[in-house]
């Protein structure tokens, strides 16, 4: 029995050398820097994950083609759930990440971001647009335009452009991204004296019945529906009005993106609509023709807005890398301050698909001007 | 014409309650536990008959018919496999095993299915009622949902007082062993029980999507939660008391949304449950039973 154990435990201690020489030489490959990107690809906001992975596939294939500094992506799930989210963050420390672009949606990302600030290592989002993530973080950043400043830019949309008479909103009370636009959005209406008849609030348990608030915007006779909200509640919004005899216009933020490709949406309904966006998938540029045409090609769909941020990304951090002269072999830590010096110095400018000469300032926020998007025949087109 | 809008909602949303809440009602009155995996029969039900009238292009009731044969199916699959080796353990391990299948459930479907929430094009092709000059609209689902949640709840109460495995089913309910003594094959009527209980919620599933048109994996779990709610609110156990329950819970919450506040309705809806199991606590149409000692 004696020897029979020490066979064992002799056989274990072989293998267990033989797994420790494999792990090493992994981890030797190529200089690559490692990006690690966490998003929901499995849940309902799996539309806005797999776009990011999308692009930043792309990204990263152009950018290690041109042959200088070499990347290499490693993208967790985290199905939109904040704990899921900080256990991928966990998976991609053990790989050895060494900059993060993620997490795509804003709760997760506002849990990643405190674990991220506290290991020192520098976070780009590319979507997660609340001001929770940036919040009192010094080296957390985001690509896409904040929260209040989509609330403010959309109320100064309506006011400039004259669009809605009657404004009812319909924001997700349990969601921050929905809370923080919808409060910066009615401060601002307040100030540019648009006519606010109807506000009304859903829950995660309630998001796909919207009888009640309908039937109050309808009774109050709102003729633009202002929807701060993710498209998972949005298509079934749209078909429950629609069923009732609402005509009503439709007035969205980023997370009305991608409404379109929602599975067994009727697009029709949403012919019409406004976003506000600082990505269009018809834009004219070089860049953005040439990302366009590389996503369709390889996945079959126009790009989003996430998609395009998600590019973005992944190009200004090969642009800051290049400035500051990082490399494969540097600690997470190091990469971080070289990076996070570049960004919030207010020196780093970058030009790319969702905005020209964008730069951070130290809290982390982009200054970049969003535009609007209209849905026409089941396409999304820059409104005039 | 607000106040008719509102409890028109109400009772319509009520309805798809009352018509889950007959299945948990059910189960529970005649296997004595907590089928928590039907709220995710609903979600099963709903999925396949999206792919039947989607990717086989089946009409309407053809793909009702399937999904109800499927349904039963795997509810009496579940109760094989899940539920009867644990017949003569505590009630807790059948509950807690419940919640297994419940997310052996979803997270198949999310598997299957993936997550992405599909929109469900409404099964019910009956033109929406305009009322007085279109100021009030009643869609074809809500009717629908309506009368056949009417229709199930008779049907139901028939089959239990009126066939004889309705009588093997009360009397399954009143004492297992004693039914067993008399002759009554206890696993064959407790399989009954489940093959109606999971046809009525692929019934709920299409009736649920067609109303409210979002499909996604955790479909059942809100809803279920609810309409077990209103199971316990009517009197667990009562088949009229799961549909009167059923529709009362569906107008309160279409009221508090409608004239106390949106963000608060949930927690009203519950706040009255607590207050009538306070003042009936069991139910309104349930049996206060004595225990013995």
């Amino acid at each position: 029995m004696k020897k029979f154990l020490a066979a064992v435990l002799a056989f274990a201690m072989v293998v267990c050398l033989f797994a420790g020489c494999s792990s090493g030489n992994s981890n030797e490959g190529a200089g690559r820097i490692k990006i690690g990107s966490i998003g929901p690809i499995t849940g309902g906001a799996a539309i806005y994950g797999n776009a990011v992975k999308n692009a930043m596939e792309i990204a990263v294939e152009e950018v290690n083609a041109k042959g200088g500094i070499q990347f290499e992506l490693n993208f967790q799930d985290d199905a939109h759930d904040a704990e899921t989210s900080v256990n991928a963050y966990g998976i991609l420390m053990d790989w050895g990440m060494q900059m993060l672009l993620g997490p795509v949606t804003s709760t997760p990302a506002a849990a990643v971001a405190a674990e991220a600030e506290a290991d020192g290592v520098f976070m780009l989002t590319p979507s997660a647009s609340s001001i929770k993530v940036i919040e009192g973080n010094t080296h957390v950043f985001q690509m896409c335009f904040s929260d209040p400043n989509q609330g403010l830019a959309s109320a100064d949309y309506m006011a400039d452009n004259g669009i809605g008479k009657a404004i009812a909103v319909i924001y997700k009370s349990d969601d921050p991204y929905s809370v923080g636009i919808y409060e910066k959005f009615s401060g601002e209406a307040a100030v540019k004296g648009l006519n606010i008849v109807y506000t009304g609030s859903f829950e995660e348990a309630n998001k796909t019945e919207f009888s009640s608030q309908l039937t109050a915007a309808k009774q109050a006779n709102a003729d633009l529906l202002f929807l701060p909200i993710y498209c998972e509640s949005i298509a079934p919004l749209m078909t429950q009005a629609a069923s009732m005899g609402y005509d009503v216009d439709y007035f969205g933020v980023d997370g009305m993106d991608g409404i379109l490709e929602v599975e067994g949406f009727d697009p029709s309904l949403a012919e019409g609509a406004y976003l506000l966006t600082p990505f269009s998938a018809d834009a004219q540029d070089e860049k953005t023709v040439n990302f366009v045409k590389a996503y369709k090609e390889k996945y079959n769909e126009v790009p989003n807005q996430f998609a395009a941020d998600a590019y973005d990304c992944v190009y200004a951090v090969y642009e800051a890398c290049n400035n500051a002269g990082i490399t494969a072999d540097m600690s997470a830590q190091d990469v971080c301050a070289a990076l996070a010096d570049q960004f919030a110095s207010g020196k780093f400018v970058f030009s790319g698909i969702t905005g020209n000469n964008m730069t951070w300032d130290s809290t982390g926020a982009v200054s970049k001007s969003p535009m609007a998007v209209v849905i026409k025949d089941g396409k999304y087109v820059l409104a005039g | 014409m607000t106040l008719l809008t509102y409890i028109i909602n109400g009772i319509s949303l009520g309805s798809v309650y009352a018509i889950i809440a007959l299945g948990y009602t059910m189960v529970y009155g005649i296997a004595k536990m907590l089928n928590f995996a039907h709220g995710d029969i609903i979600m099963v039900g709903a999925y396949i008959s999206y792919f039947a009238a989607t990717s086989f292009g089946m009409p309407p009731l053809v793909c009702i018919a399937v999904s109800m044969a499927a349904c039963t199916v795997l509810g009496i699959a579940i109760e094989r496999f899940a539920y009867r080796p644990l017949r003569n353990a505590n009630s807790l391990a059948v509950l807690i095993t419940a919640i297994g299948v419940s997310y052996l459930l979803q997270n198949g479907a999310q598997l299957l299915w993936t997550s992405n929430p599909k929109m469900y094009a409404s099964l019910i092709d009956i033109p929406a009622l305009h009322l007085f000059d279109g100021r009030l609209t009643i869609t074809g689902s809500a009717l629908v949902t309506v009368i056949s949640c009417v229709i199930v709840m008779a049907l139901l109460v028939l089959i239990t007082k009126k066939t004889k495995v309705g009588k093997a089913m009360r009397a399954v309910s009143e004492d297992k062993e004693a039914a067993q003594l008399m002759g009554i094959n206890v696993n064959f009527t407790i399989s009954v029980t489940f093959a109606i209980g999971s046809a009525l919620a692929a019934v709920a599933g299409v009736l649920l999507c067609s109303s409210y048109p979002s499909l996604y994996p955790t479909l059942g779990s809100m809803t279920g939660i609810k309409a077990f709610t209103a199971a316990v609110f009517g009197g667990i156990g009562s088949i009229p008391g799961a549909f009167v329950g059923g529709i009362l819970l569906g107008v309160i919450e279409k009221f508090a949304e409608g004239y106390i506040s949106t963000q608060l309705s949930n927690a009203i809806v519950f706040s009255v449950l607590i207050i009538v199991l306070l003042v009936k606590p069991a139910g309104l149409f349930g049996k206060v039973r004595r225990e013995k000692v």
